[in-house]
């Protein structure tokens, strides 16, 4: 029987080469969308450092970043200023600045730029702007445009990478121009300031009809006070509204523009990957530029010539041999079950294993066997340096333990150490593979949906980026697509990143078997 | 036990399916629950295999045994707001007059709070809600919850929001939700991974609703990993019994009709990456038992709920009540 080699899914859609964008001078903004949870903002800071490093000065905009990841790129404190991110290398002539939105901050600028000191005064006093400008649905997704904005007339930047807010439809920041037009234009608002304006009395004249039916109701609703501040608060900012939606539609505009590239950000996941396709939707119903979709956390193998279904049984037949216990863990000798002292535990880890790598030729892998009991450290520690190789259960490595010997090379000895331990490996190898089948069905029903869509996958790390070196791995993961997903290319891959980055390969060469399932 | 379950964690923690598989749990022995969702991204219909779900209570569920049942609402602002004026001040044509303003959008979205204010108030209604014999409609009732980094704003605007309208309708209708909010009655849930940031921020979310003295309940562990090898077995395989494993390998491909003799090299070829994969999931599991240790700390009720390797299914939020009962969640 042979062990399909074959290349999975991935050329079916189209490759994200992610440099170009990012080198492209015409390039100015790049955003980042997605759902929560899978890795927005790391993606964000990553091309962010890539593209400062060849060459181009970036800032990088978070919304709300995690604590770690902020004080990768130096942006351990709230602050509403880009921020030289300091270690980036900078011999290609580019720089990275990165900075955090500070929201009720964003909003206080704005006041004061575009309102005299009184009147500026009166909004920044006014209970309801306060609680508005510290974060209520909706301003966040307000004051990241207006900040996008900001940045962008200053034109201080080659590029800006933007992560979008967490929002609970995350792609509400499209929304706010609109809403806050519609809401502009609206009768309630001028309903709102004709009291305000006009003293009381005036403006129900003025209103007529209209006003006395909402007055009472308004006020019944709100009570009198809150109604006050409201109007208050509408009446002062009236001057300013114009200005708000100017500059609302305005990047608004510079997001539709050719300038921009927005990418996706998704895991291969059920519910990321439909969140995924409905930005997609949304952002071509919107008519914004899509770069492409970057998948984070693929998991790969550099073992997918052995499907699942064929480890599981390769796995069995060891631990059928060695007397069945399919679902026991190795345990680990640096915590035998009832060990105390966790120094003497790890000193014996250590000498168990120098011990077991000096003393190759042994065949039964000693040091396993009787961690089982526990006892391996008080015999490690009994005969420390004596030289003499552990042989441990002898029993359980004779050859009667072996089942037929029908000319079958004969194993280590299956039924000993040797045989869990590699059925364990079988075992975590065709859930790994499931894993990829998993994700492979989920990825290919969203590039069936959207055969248009460039795809840029990310190898799962096993821990989370804390620095400037996890955050330049992740860089080349993105930048190192297979051109064409052969079988070949995955291995290498795997070779040259392994090393590096601790990571396997990219999900090719996936195993059709897929059985299992 | 408390009668409103708010279920929140970081985003792709799974939050939606460990609230459904609570509100199952919970509907066991006769009783019936319902789960409300508050973000509009009908997670719940997905999650059930059913259409789209109106903003009506409806059954959705059937618990296993007991015949309890689950009811799910998709809880929409808009027409919150419009029920909420209809019960408390009989608007109802006020009420279209002030959506022709455009005074319902800026209410649901614009005004500060307003759309959370409505979003919890509807639930703390069903929570109240009782039947004409005077018994409660719903035993329990669970909402899937925005995430953790906004959960304590969400569930205290409320008072926020009361302290806004010091006086009139909005600001006795805000206290209202606040007794419910901050009262034994409720427990605000925390599903985490053990995964660095999603830990990081469990941690922090569990301070912050202390903080503002919101009623705390259990976390959720959710794709908990089972162990299969251990640090040192793979050190061993890596090294010391590197040829042995190898020679297992043959033997067992052999054994399984892969032709282990045929291929040659592919036993041997196999060793390393099957390695490297091990070395993963070992250094995954050390992230896991600190992450572990870090939610003990907190000194709070933990469940923990097991990866499940093929994807989320029906079948497998059952399995997830299933083992949340087994827990004690219910008790």
């Amino acid at each position: 029987m042979t062990l399909p080699d074959q290349a999975n899914g991935l050329d079916k859609a189209a490759v994200l080469d992610i440099d170009p964008v990012l080198d492209n001078p015409r390039t100015r903004i790049v955003v980042c969308c997605g759902s929560g949870g899978v890795g927005k903002t790391t993606t964000a800071a990553a091309l962010g450092l890539r593209a400062a490093e060849r060459g181009r000065k970036v800032v990088v905009l978070t919304i709300d970043p995690a604590r770690r990841l902020a004080q990768s790129i130096g942006i351990d404190a709230l602050d509403n200023v880009p921020r030289r991110v300091p270690g980036t290398d900078t011999s290609a002539g580019g720089e990275l600045y990165a900075m955090m939105l500070d929201m009720k901050r964003t909003f206080d600028e704005i006041v004061e730029a575009h309102a005299d000191v009184e009147r500026a005064r009166a909004i920044l006093e006014n209970p309801f702007y306060q609680s508005l400008s510290a974060g209520f649905a909706g301003t966040q997704e307000y004051m990241a445009m207006e900040k996008l904005g900001q940045l962008r007339a200053r034109d201080e930047w080659d590029l800006i990478v933007v992560d979008t807010p967490p929002s609970r439809s995350a792609l509400d920041f499209l929304d706010a121009p609109g809403r806050l037009g519609s809401f502009l234009d609206g009768k309630f608002i001028k309903v709102l300031m004709a009291p305000a304006k006009l003293g009381g009395r005036a403006g129900m004249k003025f209103l007529g009809v209209g006003m006395s039916v909402m007055s009472g109701p308004l006020n019944k609703l709100m009570g009198a006070q809150l109604l006050r501040d409201v109007q208050t608060f509408v009446a002062a900012m009236d001057t300013m509204f114009g200005g708000f939606r100017t500059r609302a539609d305005a990047t608004y505009r510079l997001l539709q523009a050719p300038g921009t590239a927005f990418l996706v950000v998704a895991a291969p996941e059920r519910d990321a990957l439909r969140e995924a396709a409905y930005f997609v939707e949304r952002l071509a119903a919107e008519r914004m530029p899509l770069a492409g979709l970057v998948l984070n956390r693929v998991h790969g193998s550099g073992a997918a010539r052995l499907p699942a279904d064929r480890a599981l049984a390769a796995a069995e037949a060891l631990l059928d041999g060695a007397g069945g216990q399919p679902s026991a863990t190795v345990p680990a000798p640096s915590a035998p079950p009832g060990e105390g002292a966790g120094g003497a535990g790890e000193a014996t880890t250590s000498g168990d294993t120098r011990r077991t790598s000096d003393t190759s030729e042994n065949l039964d892998g000693g040091g396993i066997v009787d961690r089982d009991s526990g006892q391996a450290g008080s015999r490690t520690v009994d005969a420390p340096g004596t030289g003499t190789p552990t042989v441990p259960h002898p029993s359980e490595g004779t050859p009667e333990s072996t089942p037929e010997s029908r000319g079958l090379p004969q194993p280590a000895s299956p039924g000993d150490s040797t045989a869990r331990l590699t059925a364990g490996l079988l075992r975590l190898h065709a859930e790994r593979m499931r894993v990829l089948a998993r994700e492979r069905r989920t990825r290919d029903r969203f590039t069936a949906l959207h055969p248009e869509v460039a795809v840029a996958e990310v190898t799962a790390l096993p821990g989370d980026v804390h620095d400037l070196a996890g955050l330049r791995a992740i860089g080349e993961l993105l930048a190192a697509q297979p051109a064409a997903a052969t079988v070949e290319g995955a291995v290498a891959h795997s070779g040259t990143t392994g090393a590096a980055t601790e990571v396997t390969g990219d999900a090719v060469g996936t195993s059709d078997g897929d059985a299992g399932q | 036990m408390s009668r409103l379950h708010v279920v929140s964690g970081k985003g792709g923690t799974g939050k939606t399916t460990v609230a459904a598989a609570l509100a199952l749990a919970l509907a066991a022995e006769g009783r019936r629950t319902l789960l409300v969702e508050v973000e509009g991204r009908q997670g719940i219909a997905q999650l059930f295999e059913t259409e789209a779900l109106p903003y009506e209570e409806r059954r959705i569920a059937v618990a296993p045994g007991g015949g309890g049942e689950v009811f799910a609402l998709a809880i929409d602002a808009e027409r919150a707001l419009l029920d909420y004026l209809q019960m408390f001040y009989k608007l109802g044509s006020a009420g279209r007059a002030l959506k022709k303003l455009g005074a319902i959008d800026f209410a649901t979205t614009i005004a500060p709070g307003l759309r959370d204010v409505l979003l919890t108030g509807k639930a703390c209604e069903a929570v109240r809600r009782k039947d004409r014999a005077g018994r409660f409609v719903y035993d329990h009732v669970i909402m899937d919850a925005p995430p953790t980094g906004r959960i304590t704003r969400f569930l205290n605007v409320n008072d926020e929001v009361a302290g806004l309208a010091r006086i009139g309708p909005i600001h006795n209708q805000a206290q209202a939700v606040m007794r419910v909010l901050k009262s034994p009655e409720t427990a605000v849930h925390l599903v985490t991974l053990l995964e660095e940031m999603p830990v990081q921020e469990t941690v922090d979310g569990i301070a912050e609703l202390r903080a503002a003295q919101l009623p705390v309940g259990g976390i959720v562990i959710n794709m908990v990993r089972p162990e299969i090898l251990d640090e040192a077995a793979v050190e061993v395989a890596a090294n010391g019994a590197r040829a042995e494993v190898a020679e297992t390998l043959r033997y067992a491909l052999e054994r399984t009709g892969l032709g282990g003799n045929r291929h040659p090299g592919l036993a041997e070829s196999l060793v390393d990456p099957l390695v490297t994969q091990a070395r993963e999931h070992t250094e995954r599991l050390a992230l896991e038992r600190s992450g572990r240790t870090e939610i003990a700390g907190l000194g709070l009720p933990t469940y923990e709920l097991e990866l499940l390797g093929d994807g989320m299914d029906l079948a497998g939020l059952y399995r997830m009540a299933r083992e949340l009962r087994k827990q004690g969640v219910a008790r």
